[in-house]
């Protein structure tokens, strides 16, 4: 591309023409994704305005096509200068050599503040002790829940430690009685047990993530406190595409829990019934210990800068233009989506909004899925693994040992690098640093 | 003298055979060689980022594929996708060729266009309306069925009838491909084939066995193997309607190689199922020439 622009600016001057209508701006590529991708062509025509010797050319891609389009295209060598990337997919473009440190960027830089984050959050982007992404937007998971059911059982919100939580649960079904539960649990999702086993301060994986940890107490006591969920009839042994409508089901009553992340705010508030607004609403996650322990997946997404890119300077610019605190709230208001710098959450926009209340408490409390870039297929698996116990047909402790026989044999080439000094860990005194 | 002139002429046809070669060298073998390289390495995500990571690891791939019940299940479908789609497709075709070689036959070329549509339309917009077609409550053919008093089935949600639920699309996409081809072969057929039949006394059915089919043979053989090679590289249907579920039902072997391959990126394992996949091909188009050979005889 650049090159034929080259000879094109070269068979101009050589016909005596050039120089009076060409560019001497430079031209940064950058690629975001879904909505985001749509909407960020805006906010780059205002940077344009600001850095007049810059300019951005925006692509969108579809988030089904992106991994493997930015895949292709680091193999093809034909990243752009900078682009968005899902904060669980920064592990593996670090592995892939894709995307460059940020660090020295951040010590010069006066627009972004590394302490105006959410810690959770800012982790899944460091790698090693050294920082590859800064937030954009942020998501999480939290539990939605009909006020309404909760009261007929006696609650008025949800109790912040399991036990107690259980038996609110409990007193729903009771409520309810048969064929409707408690919660809601796709039986072809891995976030619940993963969310619960973190909860109870497992692993998952070990020595640096080369090996499975499943088997670890702390995650077989979540793996049963799930499972005892659908053994008692709280919550129904279905997968996503058992129910046909999950809005419908929410609000008939089907099932008066479920966990899900911020998009479906936004689809809630569309999609039920005015009158049954008022009887839904939010809150952080219950733990085992109470609310200190109700973690939730740190997730939303990340600016990086291509390794390969040419004009870093650029792009870094615009990366910081994007994080600024104004930016981020237009950004905020174009998309719906969360704002990763916790002082913008004081935007009307979202504080109108009495749902996404819970979010702000729960992003103080995030984790980031181990980082390793296998973690999604291991997810896959334990997803898998998982149906079998759920639907009472497989015993958990063999569909546990069985989840670790697969995922050390997926580990082993990380074991082997790890041998051989060839792989990227954490070293913790690094990582206490980059903590900021 | 004579043998000097062979000999140039030898030379100047090796000279202009070998654009070709090299155009087939470069963008066929070169890669097939390297393909069978790539399935004997564990090329992977870390070996993308530094290429001296990946290691020799001979038939490890092909023994952990053979291994993997992933494998067995994708073969599984396909077979039952190339065995049930297959016939249904060379019957549907043909029955569309003779229809539309019928000398009663009225706007032809309408019906020729119009059932060689779906081959040249791009899968993604087939398959958004055939979801719709496929939808459990708001789709046509639940709709219809509910008329004869069947009830809904969760046609691409329901693991016995995703796969048959792909069949009969990929059947409707394809078949206007072999309908050309037979109706090609069905206009080589000299007509004084039927009108001797006819003065035999022969009825349509025994025209259509004695003269059409036999006629159609050099054809059906060249469609019964394309097809079979075609059926056996599903992808792009399950691809975008169920992506390989529900419960892995559609999940085919081109679906495996794409997920190794495109999704966990092990290069070397998806190499070495593009191999197996070959081999299994081959064993058929060889069992399908040999069939057609003692037919023959």
């Amino acid at each position: 591309m650049r090159r034929t622009g080259l000879a094109v600016l070269a068979l101009l001057a050589l016909f005596g023409c050039g120089g009076a209508a060409h560019d001497t701006r430079t031209t940064i590529r950058f690629w975001g994704m879904g909505r985001e991708g749509e909407v960020v062509s805006d906010l780059a025509r205002d940077f344009e305005r600001e850095n007049p010797d810059v300019h951005v050319i925006v692509q969108g891609i579809p988030w089904t096509a992106a991994h493997a389009k930015l895949l292709t295209a680091h193999v093809g060598r034909s990243l752009p200068d900078c682009f968005q990337l899902g904060n669980t997919w920064v592990a593996e473009f670090t592995a892939l050599h894709a995307i460059d440190p940020l660090t020295p960027w951040l010590a010069a830089s006066r627009a972004i503040d590394t302490h105006d984050q959410f810690p959770g959050v800012w982790d899944t982007n460091v790698m090693g002790g050294v920082v590859y992404g800064v937030p954009w937007y942020v998501d999480t998971r939290v539990l939605f829940y009909r006020r309404d059911l909760l009261a007929r059982a006696g609650y008025d919100s949800i109790p912040q430690s399991w036990v107690e939580w259980r038996r609110a649960m409990e007193a729903v079904k009771r409520v309810v009685g048969k064929d409707r539960y408690a919660i809601l649990l796709p039986a072809n999702e891995w976030t619940q047990p993963v969310i619960f086993g973190l909860q109870n301060g497992a692993t998952l994986l070990a020595d640096h993530d080369t090996r499975a940890d499943f088997e670890d107490p702390a995650f077989e006591q979540a793996f049963a406190f799930f499972l005892g969920l659908f053994r008692d009839g709280l919550a129904p042994p279905v997968t996503n595409n058992e129910i046909a409508n999950v809005y419908q089901e929410f609000e008939r009553g089907t099932f008066a829990m479920y966990i899900t992340g911020p998009w479906n705010v936004g689809e809630f508030r569309n999609r039920l019934a005015p009158e049954h607004q008022s009887a839904w609403t939010t809150s952080p996650l219950p733990g085992p210990r109470g609310a200190a322990s109700g973690i939730s997946l740190a997730g939303g997404s990340s600016l990086v800068l291509s390794r390969a890119g040419e004009h870093k300077q650029a792009a870094w610019r615009f990366i910081e233009y994007l994080c600024r605190p104004e930016v981020q709230a237009r950004f905020t208001h174009l998309t719906g989506d969360l704002p990763a710098r916790p002082s913008v959450w004081a935007d009307t926009a979202i504080t109108k909004e009495p749902a996404l209340a819970a979010f702000k408490t729960q992003l103080e409390r995030v984790v980031s899925t181990p980082k390793l870039p296998e973690w999604e297929e291991i997810a896959n698996r334990l997803q898998d693994q998982a149906e079998g116990p759920i639907r009472g047909k497989v015993p958990a402790d063999s569909a546990l040992a069985r989840l670790d026989r697969d995922v050390n044999a997926m580990l082993e080439k990380r074991r082997w690098l790890l041998e051989h000094g060839k792989l990227l860990v954490e070293r913790p005194a690094e990582a206490r640093m980059a903590q900021r | 003298m004579k043998g000097s002139i062979e000999r140039r002429q030898a030379q100047a046809g090796r000279w202009f055979v070998l654009p070709a070669l090299t155009l087939i060298g470069v963008f066929f073998f070169v890669p097939v060689v390297v393909g069978l390289v790539l399935s004997l390495t564990d090329f992977d995500i870390y070996a993308i980022g530094d290429p001296s990571i990946a290691r020799f690891v001979g038939a490890g791939n092909y023994v952990e594929i053979l291994r993997n019940p992933v494998f067995w299940k994708a073969l599984g479908n396909t077979l039952y996708f190339v065995f049930a789609s297959g016939p249904l497709m060379m019957i549907v075709s043909l029955a569309a060729a003779l229809l539309l070689n019928a000398k009663l036959a009225r706007a032809r070329g309408f019906f020729r266009t119009a059932y060689f549509l779906p081959v040249v339309t791009t899968i993604v917009a087939v398959s958004i309306v055939w979801r719709y077609l496929y939808h459990p409550h708001y789709g046509w053919l639940n709709f219809a069925l509910g008329k004869l008093g069947i009830p809904p089935i969760d046609w691409l949600g329901d693991p016995h009838w995703a796969m048959p639920a792909i069949i009969v699309l990929a059947v409707w996409k394809n078949f206007g491909y072999n309908m050309l081809i037979y109706l090609a072969g069905l206009q080589s057929i000299p007509e004084e084939l039927y009108e001797a039949a006819h003065l035999d006394g022969a009825g349509w059915w025994g025209r259509f066995v004695h003269v059409t089919l036999p006629g159609l043979g050099p054809t059906m053989l060249f469609v019964s193997i394309t097809t079979l090679l075609n059926q056996f590289q599903l992808f792009a249907e399950p691809y975008v309607m169920t992506q390989g579920g529900p419960l892995q039902s559609t999940m085919t072997l081109v679906l495996f190689l794409y997920e190794q391959g495109f999704r966990w990126w092990r290069m070397g394992m998806a190499a070495a199922i593009a191999f197996l996949l070959f081999l299994i091909m081959l064993t058929g188009t060889l069992i399908q020439l040999r069939l057609s050979r003692e037919r023959t005889r």
